[in-house]
Order: C-alpha cells, then structure tokens, then sequence
C-alpha cells in the first residue's frame, strides 16, 4: 500500500500554484478546497486556452467558411479527439457527443435511446448508490413507458451486493451504474454487471462523473455501452459534458434536442439527421468549453492519470488514517475503509452528533470548503439512514497540509458547538 | 464578511440544545405537515391543533442543523396559544425579515412600506422578541431556507386546516 503512494507522489506545491483560485484567502486564511467531487478547480492552462480562443479565433463552427471559423471547428473538433482518446474510445470522431454536462448525456441516452430502442416490457436495472442524475431520467422514463425499476442494493460493506445479481438481471434491457460513488467513493467493480447485463442482451449506461476525473477510465477495457462524464470535475469549465456511446448504438438512436447542427436537410414537411455525432449536438455547441476541456485533458496527461489515482488512493488513506486516530469515535466514516485501492479520494463523516451544515459552517470559518448536505443521493442516504454528511473530496492539488487543516478544523467545530 | 457570529448567536444554540415543544400529536384531532428542505435533506414535520381560531397546541419533529431546529423552537415557543391571525402575522413577519435586500437586510423596509399603506400587518425585527436572534441568517443566504423551513410547513398548515384539507400522514 505505501509504496504505491511513494511511486505516485505528486508536487503538490507546485501544481497548487497553477491554480488562480487556490492562491486567495477565505476568511483570512489560506483557502483549502475539499469539494472536488462537486466541483474541481482549474488550472491557469485551461482558462488561457479559453482566453486565447476567444480573442483569436471565436467564430461559429460547422458554418463560415472564413479563417477563423475554419480554426474553430478544426479546435472544437480536436477537442473531441482528444476527449475521445482519453477514454480509449474507437472512434473518437464519431462517438464522444459533447453535452452541456453529465446530466444532460444521461437524459440523452435515456430519451434516445430509452424511448426508442429499449424493448417494451423490458426492465431498467440501477444501483442504490446513483446520483440523481442516474435516476431521475429512468423514473421519467418508466413513468411514460412503464418499464419496471429495479435496484442493485448496497451491502454493509459499502458496496454493491451482487448476490441477487442473476435474479435482477432477469428480464432487464438497460442498466445504469455509477464508475464511483460520489458519496462513499467506493469504486465500483463493474466486470460482473458487464458480463451479466450482456450476457441477456442488455446494455450498460455507466456514469463516469467521478471515475473519469480520478483514474481516467478505458472504455474498451471495461466494455460497457455507454459512458456519460462532466468537464468541471476534471479541471475544465462548466458548461461541457460528455457522452461516449457504441457507434452502431449511436447510429441506431434517433435525435435527441432539434435545431440547427444536427439536420442534414429541412423540409417544412419533415428532416434528415445529420451524421454522427453531430446528430445529437442541437444548436451552436459550448466551443469554448470544449477547448477548454481540451487543455484540461491535456493537463491530466502531463500529470499522469496513474500518478494522480496513486495520489488519491494515498490520500484518502492519510485521511482515513489521521482523522480517526485524532477523532476516534466522534467519526463515523461512511465508505469502505479496507481495500483502499478500491476506493477514490471521497470521504464522506458524520462528526459528533453535529449536523454536516453546521460542521461545513464552521469549517469554512476556517476557510475550508466542505459539501455538507445529501450528495444529489437521497435513496443512498435513506439507506445509510441520515439526511445528509459531510464530505470531504481530494483532486491533483491537495495535500497532507490539507488534511492536517481539516482535523484541526474539525477540532475547533467541538470546542464551537460544545 | 459575515463571521459565526453573527450566526449563532447564544440563543440560537440554547434552542438547539434543548428545543421546546419536541415531539408528536395524535392526528387527529391535530393536523401534521411536513417540511423538506431540498438543499441538505433536512425534514421537519409540525403537529398543530386549532380550537376556536387559537392555535392551542403544537409539536416539532423531524431531523435536521442547528439553524433549522432552533428556528423551529422558537417559533413553537412564540406561536403556541396564539390566535391563528397573530401567528399569520409572525410567519409574514419572520419571513419578512428572513428575506435578501439589497440594502438593509431585515424587515424593517417592508415594514415602513406597510406601515405606509396605513396596515400594521408585519412587525418589526425588534418587536419580534428573541425571534430576532436569527436575522443574522440573511448574511448566509445558503441558510435561509433552514430557518423558513419550520414556517412555511406551519403557514401550509394553518391553510390546510382553514381549507378542511385532510392531515398528512
Ligand atoms: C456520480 C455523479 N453523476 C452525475 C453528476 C452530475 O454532474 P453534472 O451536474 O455536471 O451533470 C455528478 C455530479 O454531481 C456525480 O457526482
């Protein structure tokens, strides 16, 4: 275990400085920011790349035939290169579709795809510990469609139990599952679900929101059909989202939002789709963003998405380790705390028996950023039976410092609350 | 910037350590609303019983922080016994005072602008008694769905009753 974290030490000092933000104070004092998971930070690369495409060389793509309308869309198309080759895919020119976030390629899946090509009577499988946004598309569905729901439980070992797997798939034609759980970490070992999804012909939708930013992930490798992720957790801008889909799947959907972009030709009578991906790409497209994406990729590689899953894996066990050691049972941890390896820099505490909003509160007095609330996972909270935890989340730019800060912090909320 | 404490104030911490009217009422005769607070999944759930356009009793359950829970207390501890049109007047009031303005944050705008149209309908932040204690809220703007969560449950039900719609359960 420890060697791993020596092999993939990062320089924290020295990449913190890239960050603009990290450089102010909050409240007086040194900001620290714990809440990657939500939202991460961006380096001065990926704004300059946007600066600079802006003064240089905005134009709307797929449209003027001028310079720097030809320089936009070969940077916007790029970008999609490069975003498909981050993650393994075939063809990156034909199936990365770029959203407005993960939410977005989710409902687009579940429109496209759910309410097209998903057979009738067949069921959608999903997990206890998705997100919002892996759930609420497909209750939307099974409301119009009546498809049967069904859920993949949590054990008490934080992750899925798959015990009852053969059972659940029986009759399935989709199913969603998270890469990593936003609120427990736990990485999800996704091979058996793969294996047992194909195996009755369905297919695989996997939320890689908190994967893709932590270990990258390889969708050839893991074999799943569809993957949805989102460029503000992994350094790049809001506004871009991603959804990586089999190009025979893809090809098969029809449009999900219409508008200009996606038609080949228009009739008053009727349209033809444009060709992948941009069939699925309605409108003028978050350009900017997806050059800024782009730098945020190209940030990640210089960095090492194997030096950075290292610099997880040791920091969320330096976490673990010193928070409990100082807080004993004050803490309670939701997440797996045993194979460390199987987990990502997301930890999620109850403190005392304080209420995470007021133990974020009186963190950010110290000018710690912490999530406190319900994670976007209110059927996970409901079976952790809490309302809501703290979190706290670790990217490229935290350190020991940082964690040392949060048990002093914590420390400090006791001593507050009394 | 804004600092805790401005926040919690002593008070405030008092009614979350030891919270009054906590605990349920048999529906019926009492009428139970419940509150959610989607931000952070708090839940708070009010028992109320009108007799004779007196609110006579009234219970808080439920879970959730400091702000919410001591909110809820104390407006157990002021509205109880009250008149249904005082305890309307509290809630437009409280809510008054828990809303963002540019300039002054507090009721007492609103409250110059009621008194203008010749209607005594809110009060005043410092005629709210202890209630006050919570104005400090409206710095944190993330929080004041906390402290209206209680009120708002309490205002759906005082409609509730006075519409003859049936209690949750
Ligand atoms: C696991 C998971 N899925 C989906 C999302 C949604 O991401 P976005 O809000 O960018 O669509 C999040 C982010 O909160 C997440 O953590």
């Amino acid at each position: 275990m420890t060697s791993t974290v020596e092999a993939g030490r990062l320089e924290v000092a020295a990449l913190r400085k890239q960050f603009p933000l990290l450089q102010q104070l909050s409240h007086g004092k040194r900001l620290i920011y714990l809440d990657s998971a939500a939202s991460s930070q961006r380096p001065r690369a990926v704004l300059d790349a946007m600066d600079h495409y802006y003064e240089t060389t905005h134009a709307n793509v797929h449209r003027g035939v001028y310079a720097i309308a030809e320089e936009a869309t070969r940077q916007f198309e790029m970008a999609r290169r490069a975003t498909g080759r981050f993650i393994n895919a075939p063809r990156p020119d034909v199936e990365i579709v770029f959203t407005k976030n993960a939410t977005e390629a989710l409902n687009l899946v579940a429109h496209s795809y759910g309410r097209h090509l998903l057979p009738k009577g067949k069921a959608i499988l999903l997990t206890e510990l998705e997100h919002h946004a892996n759930i609420v598309p497909w209750l939307m569905l099974a409301a119009e469609s009546g498809a049967e729901l069904r859920y993949i439980p949590v054990g008490e070992d934080y992750r899925l139990d798959l015990s009852e797997l053969d059972r659940l798939i029986d009759g399935v034609g989709l199913v969603g599952v998270s890469c990593m759980s936003n609120v427990l970490g736990t990485v999800i070992d996704l091979g058996p679900v793969v294996e047992a999804a194909h195996a009755v012909g369905a297919v695989v939708v996997a939320d890689g929101s908190q994967l893709v930013p932590q270990r990258g992930v390889d969708v050839s490798a893991l074999g799943v059909d569809f993957l949805a992720f989102t460029g503000h957790k992994m350094l790049g801008p809001t506004g871009i989202g991603v959804l990586w889909g089999r190009e025979d799947l893809l090809e098969r959907m029809p449009p999900f939002l219409g508008g200009g972009e996606m038609i080949r030709d228009v009739r008053l009578d009727g349209f033809v789709p444009n060709d992948l991906p941009w069939k699925f790409e309605a409108g003028t497209p978050p350009i900017a963003e997806a050059i800024g994406l782009h730098a945020a990729i190209g940030f990640l590689e210089s960095v090492g998405m194997e030096k950075i899953a290292a610099h997880e894996i040791g920091l969320t066990a330096r976490a673990i380790e010193l928070l409990t050691d100082r807080h004993g049972d004050d803490l309670q941890i939701f997440g797996p705390t045993d194979d460390l390896t199987a987990r990502g820099g997301v930890l999620s505490f109850g403190f005392r028996d304080l209420h995470a909003h007021d133990l974020a509160q009186v963190l950010d007095a110290e000018g710690i950023c912490i999530r406190a609330g319900h994670h976007c996972a209110k059927p996970l909270m409901r079976r952790l039976g809490v309302t809501a935890t703290a979190r706290a989340s670790f990217y490229v730019y935290n350190g020991e410092d940082d964690i040392a800060a949060l048990s002093d912090a914590l420390d400090v909320a006791a001593a507050f609350f009394g | 910037m804004a600092g805790l404490e401005d926040l919690y104030r002593e008070i405030i911490l008092d009614h979350y350590r030891s919270p009054r009217n906590r605990g349920e009422l048999p529906v019926p005769p009492a009428h139970r609303v419940e509150g959610f607070n989607p931000l952070c999944g708090d839940e708070v759930v009010v028992y109320l019983e009108v007799n004779d356009g007196t609110l006579t009793d009234l219970r808080i359950a439920g879970q959730g922080c400091s702000i919410s829970q001591s909110s809820a207390s104390m407006m157990s501890a002021t509205v109880k016994g009250r008149p249904v049109e005082e305890a309307r007047k509290l809630i437009r009031s409280f809510k008054a005072m828990m809303s963002i303005r540019e300039q002054s944050l507090g009721g007492e705008e609103e409250a110059e602008e009621a008194d203008a149209r010749g209607e005594a309908e809110i009060m005043r932040p410092e005629d709210l008694g202890e209630l006050a204690a919570l104005q400090g809220v409206v710095k944190f703007p993330v929080r004041i769905k906390c402290a209206t969560l209680s009120w708002n449950a309490l205002a759906q039900g005082l409609d509730e009753i006075a519409a003859g719609v049936p209690s949750s359960d």
